[in-house]
């Protein structure tokens, strides 16, 4: 399979929740408090996609499959697009764009605190994304830009622990935090392995 | 249910009084008419809350019950029926559908997701089922749920329902006044306040293996809030006797206070000189306190308590439903004010 195949066929599958969530709205099959359904399923699906974002590197590295590359940017993208709907969900229908209670969740709720870092993260990274805008910052810069990739991960486990904290359910959480965890660590890593490499090529072999 | 309200997008909470069940009304004579037999006053019960039922039903492309979604068994249908006179404390808002109440549940005993007691509470045996009463009173006794449901005529009330996460609904309730029951028992003077215990069966009650509170769950009242004739002892809800995931067999209905002090599946009471412990205060003091009466004017730590979302309001199952402002007491402040005169609520929260 090429690239751009796959490409296509994660763009369906990452459209499938979305699908599901609409057919299950307008069909009532939402339980028996659908916006809360919605904020949690779009949350999960944002978080889902920003973790599978960070493990594409990983992967195509370990299993050498370079035909991948691409989905870095396809799953970082839904992730936002999830990320956005959870946002619009929660502020429109969920608060009903009422600032004053908008306002009183920004101070009350750290969670909030740390969900609406981590949307400004992704607002940055998807506005940063289209190839023109790739071009206009130059490639060392853009690349310095991305790099908050690796503080969204964190950030929004941190949103969900937070939010789980109040009951004490921590399995969830916990689970997406080991494998970013796992992610991140997987890549200080490989910088060390490569920069190690780079000086032992740059020392003047006079043996 | 009333389309005014669905449509407005507003702040300004609804007084009841404003809500014109007209269209409730109508498809309620409807349905007295078309039941033809049996008596008026029972079909009167049943239908309130089946017509509201209905009306939203129309509004809805399908009940979110009758969809496979849910694995759990206990349909309104399967229910015994049960039947209490009417009852003065009832609110004319139209119910939340049955579909609902009975699939939406705070119930950690089977789980902390909403659907969990719904899907696991099949489990739970009902039948046969004690409640003993104990502690500072003349005659301490073990009841018989049997004979527990004969100690005093039933009621069915229509009662708001307000939980501490700000989401509301209107439940139809069948139970007598606790008061009648604590009579039964003599209270002595020692008695100042009463504690409600609830089964905690591992073998039954899949959450109880989890350590999300310390179990049993317990509750607890002053002996004058015991007694107010809100405090209902509820055997039953929109014309059925309780399904499981709602507290079968025997449970407590306190509507001006948050749901959670409403015990649930209840198997001992016991009146005591000193504040008794209660299990979401134990589990975190800051955040949940002994009286926990509904109250817009203290937020919860972590979020607000002003306003709440009544759910299954308008189309798609709710989703569009507008906030609403939350009431003082939910709304019964004139019955239970009096009890709270001289304390401050930001400090007895």
């Amino acid at each position: 399979m090429n690239s751009a195949t796959i490409r296509r066929l994660a763009w369906l599958l990452c459209s499938l929740p979305l699908v599901w969530m609409v057919w299950a709205a307008l069909t009532s099959n939402l339980g028996g408090n659908p916006v809360e359904t919605l904020e949690h399923e779009t949350g999960r699906w944002a978080l889902n996609f920003v973790v599978l974002s960070l493990a594409v590197t990983p992967i195509r590295t370990l299993l050498g499959l370079n035909a991948i590359a691409s989905l870095r940017r396809t799953f970082g993208l839904f992730g936002f697009a999830y990320a956005f709907l959870h946002v619009l969900i929660y502020a429109v229908l969920d608060r009903g764009l009422l600032w004053s209670e908008l306002l009183i969740d920004l101070t009350k709720r750290p969670y909030i605190i740390l969900g609406t870092l981590a949307f400004l993260i992704a607002l940055v990274l998807a506005a940063t994304s289209p190839k023109f805008a790739v071009r206009k910052l130059g490639g060392l810069r853009w690349r310095r830009v991305h790099r908050l990739a690796y503080c969204l991960g964190p950030v929004a486990v941190a949103h969900f622990l937070w939010l789980k904290s109040g009951k004490n359910l921590w399995e969830q959480p916990a689970l997406y935090a080991a494998v970013v965890a796992a992610l991140l660590i997987w890549r200080v890593f490989h910088w060390l392995n490569k920069s190690r490499e780079l000086s032992s090529q740059s020392r003047p072999s006079s043996a | 249910m009333n389309s005014k309200v669905r449509v407005k997008r507003s702040w300004d909470f609804v007084r009841q009084s404003e809500i014109t069940p007209e269209e409730v009304f109508q498809s309620r004579r409807r349905l007295i008419k078309a039941l033809g037999a049996g008596s008026v006053s029972e079909s009167i019960l049943a239908s309130r809350w089946l017509s509201s039922g209905l009306a939203v039903g129309a509004g809805m492309a399908a009940s979110p019950i009758a969809h496979a979604a849910f694995a759990g068994s206990t349909k309104i249908d399967e229910l015994p029926s049960l039947s209490g006179r009417r009852s003065k404390w009832t609110v004319i808002d139209a119910p939340t559908p049955f579909d609902i109440a009975a699939s939406y549940n705070n119930f950690y005993e089977f789980g902390t997701d909403k659907a969990d007691p719904y899907r696991y509470a099949g489990s739970l045996k009902t039948h046969p089922w004690k409640v003993v009463v104990e502690g500072e009173c003349n005659k301490p006794r073990t009841f018989d749920l049997d004979d527990l449901k004969k100690l005093a005529p039933m009621e069915e009330r229509i009662y708001r329902f307000r939980c501490v996460e700000a989401w509301s609904m209107i439940v139809p309730w069948i139970g007598y006044p606790l008061s009648a029951l604590l009579k039964a028992v003599e209270p002595n003077s020692k008695a100042k306040y009463v504690q409600f215990v609830s089964l905690a069966d591992p073998k039954q009650m899949p959450g109880v293996k989890s350590k999300v509170l310390d179990w049993p769950y317990r509750e607890g009242l002053r002996i004058d809030e015991a007694n107010h004739e809100l405090a209902l002892l509820t055997f039953g809800q929109y014309g059925k006797v309780l399904p499981n995931q709602s507290g079968a067999p025997v449970r407590m209905v306190l509507p001006w206070k948050y749901g959670f002090k409403s015990a649930k599946s209840i198997v001992k009471i016991i009146l005591t000189e000193k504040e008794p412990s209660t299990s979401w205060n134990m589990s975190a003091p800051r955040e949940y306190g002994f009286y926990s009466n509904v109250n817009p004017n203290v937020d919860h730590p972590r979020w607000s308590q002003a306003s709440e979302r009544k759910l299954g309001e308008g189309s798609l199952g709710g989703l569009f439903a507008p906030r609403r402002k939350t009431e003082m007491f939910n709304g019964y402040a004139d019955s239970v004010g009096w009890m709270y005169t001289n304390m401050d609520l930001k400090v007895f929260y």
